[in-house]
């Protein structure tokens, strides 16, 4: 499965051999489209449904003769991949939030809202200049406004994020990470999105892919992965690979089912009639693992297939597209998936986090971010980033981290503070966590009052700070079984590690959605006015006092006099 | 004299002890009419945090002091407490000696005047209880109390212009000219006292306060040597402290840009909160050049009184500066007893007092309003802040129209009258 390949540690190279279809013995076409839609059915009732897309295309986008003859690749992704020298670009946009406790781990996280990173070339001499006009270029292809996307919300992350793809991690600065956490998804994201894919939304899986059932999922992410993968084992060319993927969570009660039956045509209001023609592979797996007594698909496949994913083996039902027969004879195919019972205890994720805000009041607050580690008896690393905004200034001396009641210093802490108005705070920890454990990470904050232009148009919303990001190597359920040395001759089993020992996996918190207090938007004129008037009696009574002295009052004569001297005056009489 | 100032200090020690130790500590600490961004205590931990974590406490924009600050809590941040009880001592005992000596002033005075201004001289008798009264002032004031117990550096830069006034009333140009380098150092303000201290030890030297005179230009020479030459040493120090030239902008640049918006006792917060962008750097040169602009006409009108004028420079910077505290306010508080001469031309006393009374209850209430109960907008805070400054410009220029008044009585009789021999009103014109 494509996603076995994905949630390796970062330093992979090629693909380990799935237990599919595929033989490596054949030579691969200069281009290589592939689709896949796995679907699993959740302990919740819900279905998830995964869809990925993955173009591999041997050119060389570096190089100086550029590259027009475009066939499977997008051409306007390929553009930006050549003129801003991009090594790795992934960019996703989220709507929901994935509830790990009650799904289990995604196979692609993302966090809520649009989240865009970019590793550039070593070739790139103005990186903030590159990343802004690739912003900007990106926000026209999506039809997204991540050209709000600026120094204030880019941070350069010193340990997370390392390149996906192949090339030798080199310097973080040609790293930059960014996330909209409001940034909304809708329809008019998802057609520029599958206007990239080589055969549309005119045949294969993407006829699935409507947006009236897609929306109105609990969770929806679309996102686009460009990275350089090794052509085969010896890696002695690289392929560029372009993945897209779609991540979607349907709810049992939201589309008003009754039973617990689920259908493609239920899920996604088509069924599929035929694979893309310019795919090499179109699969549709069916995980049942879980439950192979609990629920009956049909029209039942033979094909079965196993993997390791995500640190467990499962076993999948597969349909292959792209022979006739799956389509039978009314030459569609809509799965029926109809459950039976409803035990079964669902695997615990061995990794999960929760991030809110405590405190009252709009001056002060606390961000407490909690990691469970549920591993019975493993412990291992994490790594934390954050990235706040400069209005919420945080106080690194109030930073705490406690695991079990006890203070756990973590061994590696990056802080960057933030600059008022031009870049946000960076905080990067690597955090041990015991096993069976809550570890908290609390630190204080102080909100800041802004220039009154400086507020969205409703204030009073809040505003947003982007998840957090634990990225960590996990040991892996299968690596679990500690009874294991048993069968196993005596010369494999001494060390613990094994194959498939631990897996990577990331996962983001909430966002957080933070009031801080504003002034009154109606008064500017009348603030000047106030202001300039308390300077003003200021300036006025010193002026008074600098400029005359004392001298005694005459009385002012009355009307009548005053009249009566002036005649006095005019006859040449003295005054009265 | 001792017994009495000794009974003060224990009074004074064992109220700030008392609040150190309980919980308020913590909740005057966070109060933002008592700290700033730039004498915050909490930002002061917060740049030795980051010092430790090895990051400029200057790269991000919570920490604004000096680097001679940080240095120096480096190694008392232990002690910090106690290192605030002593600066505050120090303030008292200095402006003890302040006013012993202003006593020798009067005595120089008295014969120069007509016979029925002589009421207005104090006598030996009534000044002896005035460094008493000025000691209670300042220790005994809640903003005192407060700022201490905050562990605002306001107290710090305080203790440094009461050095100055000392040195300054001693006679001595060299510590004056560095105490009050120091002080400039911190906050930029203070740089104003620099001409009621020329016209104090010209005044002392008897060197004539006159512009054709060789003498006058020759001593401002000398002081403003002396004055820069602290200054540019100071500056290099702390460029060798920390390594760079980071501090300049995050230290004098945030007192001079004010970036952050935070509520206080002063005028500026805001008004540059609701400032049209175009005009921001317009009202933000006139509000900062308001500060230093009263220097050169009331060293004019002042020339004779250079004490006096110190008091109205200290009233001027506490009012107007970008980030005032209580502290502030304390300070210039505390030498109105010496003034004490003045009450029976004061006009606004008693108003004045009433209005600074409410508003200092007023603060914490319309604060609660706004942040906490939310049934209260920003505007209800901004009204007190407005009416608070009303009242001590009120103060001052009320305390400026007395020490004009006495002095046109000195030199023209007690009891005027008028051409018909009735009672005179004065009046300015």
């Amino acid at each position: 499965i494509l996603s076995a390949t994905v949630d390796a540690a970062a330093d992979t190279q090629g693909t380990s051999a799935p237990e599919t279809v595929v033989p490596s013995s054949v030579p691969q076409p200069k281009d290589d489209f592939q689709e896949e839609l796995v679907i699993r059915p959740l302990h919740s009732g819900d279905i998830y449904a995964s869809f990925q897309f993955r173009t591999l295309w041997d050119t060389d986008f570096m190089r100086e003769n550029k590259v027009s003859h475009y066939r499977l690749f997008p051409k306007s992704l390929g553009q930006v991949i050549s003129k801003f020298s991009v090594r790795e670009l992934h960019i996703s946009f989220t709507q929901g939030y994935w509830r790990t406790m009650q799904w289990g781990q995604p196979f692609i996280p993302s966090p809520p809202g649009a989240e865009l990173w970019v590793w550039f070339q070593d070739s790139v001499t103005d990186v903030d200049a590159t990343w802004k006009e690739l912003t900007n270029v990106l926000s026209g292809i999506f039809c997204a406004s991540l050209n709000f996307i600026d120094s204030t919300n880019t941070v350069q992350p010193s340990a997370s994020f390392k390149p996906l793809g192949i090339g030798n991690v080199t310097d973080h600065s040609f790293l930059r990470y960014a996330t909209l956490p409001r940034e909304i998804v809708c329809t008019e994201n998802l057609t520029p999105w599958k206007k990239l894919l080589p055969c549309g939304s005119k045949a294969g899986l993407a006829v699935l892919l409507k947006s009236e059932k897609l929306f109105h999922s609990s969770f929806h992410s679309q996102a686009v992965h460009i990275r350089s993968v090794c052509q085969d084992w010896q890696c002695k060319t690289t392929s560029w690979e372009l993945r897209q993927t779609v991540n979607s969570v349907f709810d049992l009660h939201n589309s008003g089912q009754a039973k617990r039956e689920w259908s493609l045509f239920k899920m996604f209001s088509r069924t599929l009639t035929e694979a893309c023609p310019l795919a090499s592979s179109s699969k549709l797996y069916i995980d049942i693992t879980d439950n192979p007594q609990q629920f009956e698909l049909s029209p039942a496949t033979s094909l079965l297939s196993q993997a390791v994913v995500l640190g467990d083996r499962r076993t999948f039902s597969v349909y292959d597209l792209t022979q006739e027969t799956t389509f039978g004879s009314v030459r569609s195919l809509n799965l029926l998936i109809r459950w039976k019972s409803n035990e079964g205890e669902m695997l615990r994720p061995l990794l999960h986090a929760e991030r809110y805000v405590a405190g009252y009041g709009l001056q002060t607050g606390e961000i407490h971010t909690l990691m469970y580690n549920n591993h019975p008896y493993r412990s291992f690393p994490v790594l934390l980033l954050d990235s706040v905004p400069w209005y919420l200034r945080l106080y690194i001396h109030t930073l705490s981290v406690t695991s079990k009641g006890k203070d756990n210093k973590p061994s590696y802490i990056h802080y960057e503070p933030s600059k008022d108005r031009v870049k946000p705070h960076l905080l990067e920890m690597l955090i041990q966590l015991p096993p069976n454990s809550v570890t908290e990470v609390t630190v204080q904050f102080e909100r800041a009052l802004l220039k009154w232009t400086e507020y969205p148009p409703d204030p009073n919303h809040g505003f947003y700070v982007g998840s957090s990001v634990i990225s960590s190597l996990v040991p892996s359920t299968v690596a679990m079984d500690t009874n294991s040395t048993r069968e196993r001759p005596l010369f494999s089993s001494f060390f613990p590690c094994k194959e498939e020992s631990s897996y990577f996996v990331r996962i983001y918190t909430e966002p957080l959605l933070v009031n801080l207090p504003t002034p009154d938007f109606s008064m500017p004129y009348n603030v000047i006015c106030l202001t300039c008037t308390v300077v003003a009696v200021g300036y006025g009574s010193l002026y008074n006092l600098l400029t005359r002295s004392f001298q005694i009052e005459e009385p002012n004569p009355g009307l009548a006099k005053r009249i009566a001297n002036v005649i006095r005056k005019m006859r040449g009489v003295p005054p009265l | 004299m001792a017994a009495p100032l000794t009974l003060l200090l224990i009074v004074a020690v064992t109220i700030r002890a008392a609040l150190f130790r309980s919980s308020l500590a913590e909740l005057i600490a966070e109060r933002v009419e008592v700290v700033s961004p730039i004498t915050a205590w909490k930002r002061v931990v917060e740049g030795l945090a980051l010092l430790d974590l090895g990051v400029s406490p200057y790269s991000g924009d919570v920490f604004h002091e000096t680097p001679l600050i940080i240095y120096m809590f480096h190694f008392l941040v232990d002690y910090a407490e106690i290192t605030f009880m002593v600066s505050l001592n120090k303030n008292i005992i200095l402006k003890h000696f302040v006013v012993e000596f202003r006593k020798q002033k009067f005595a120089l005075e008295a014969d120069r005047y007509p016979m029925d201004s002589l009421e207005l001289i104090r006598s030996p008798k009534e000044m002896y209880y005035i460094p008493l009264k000025v000691a209670m002032f300042y220790l005994l004031n809640p903003f005192t109390i407060l700022s201490c117990v905050a562990k605002s550096t306001c107290g710090l830069n305080n203790a440094v212009l009461a050095l100055f006034f000392l040195s300054t009333i001693k006679g001595n140009v060299l510590l004056s000219a560095i105490f009050l380098c120091l002080a400039t150092y911190q906050s930029i303000y203070p740089i104003t006292l620099c001409a009621p201290a020329m016209l104090y030890f010209m005044q002392r030297q008897y060197i004539p306060v006159n512009f054709r005179r060789v003498s006058f230009w020759w001593f401002i020479v000398q002081y403003l040597f002396m004055y820069l030459g602290s200054l540019f040493v100071l500056i290099c120090l702390s460029f060798f402290l920390l390594g760079s030239w980071d501090y300049l902008p995050s230290v004098y640049g945030f007192i001079l840009s004010v970036p952050d918006l935070t509520p206080n006792i002063g005028l500026f917060w805001y008004f540059f909160a609701e400032m049209f962008e175009h005009f921001r750097l317009f009202f933000l040169c006139v509000f900062q050049i308001n500060v230093f602009f009263y220097t050169i006409p009331l060293s004019i009108k002042l020339k004779e009184h250079p004490v006096f004028l110190m008091f109205m420079q200290l009233a001027v910077i506490s009012i107007f500066k970008s980030y005032p505290t209580v502290g502030d306010v304390a300070l210039y508080l505390a030498f109105l007893p010496v003034w004490s001469h003045l009450h029976r031309f004061l006009r606004n006393i008693f108003l004045v007092s009433c209005v600074l009374l409410a508003c200092s209850v007023l603060f914490p209430v319309l604060w609660h309003l706004w942040i906490y109960a939310g049934s209260a907008n920003s505007n209800f805070y901004y009204a007190i802040t407005l009416l608070f400054n009303v009242a001590q410009i009120l103060l001052v220029s009320d305390y400026f129209y007395a020490f004009l008044r006495r002095e046109h009585h000195l030199t023209n009789g007690l009891y005027l009258k008028r051409k018909d021999g009735s009672e005179a009103t004065l009046i300015l014109k």
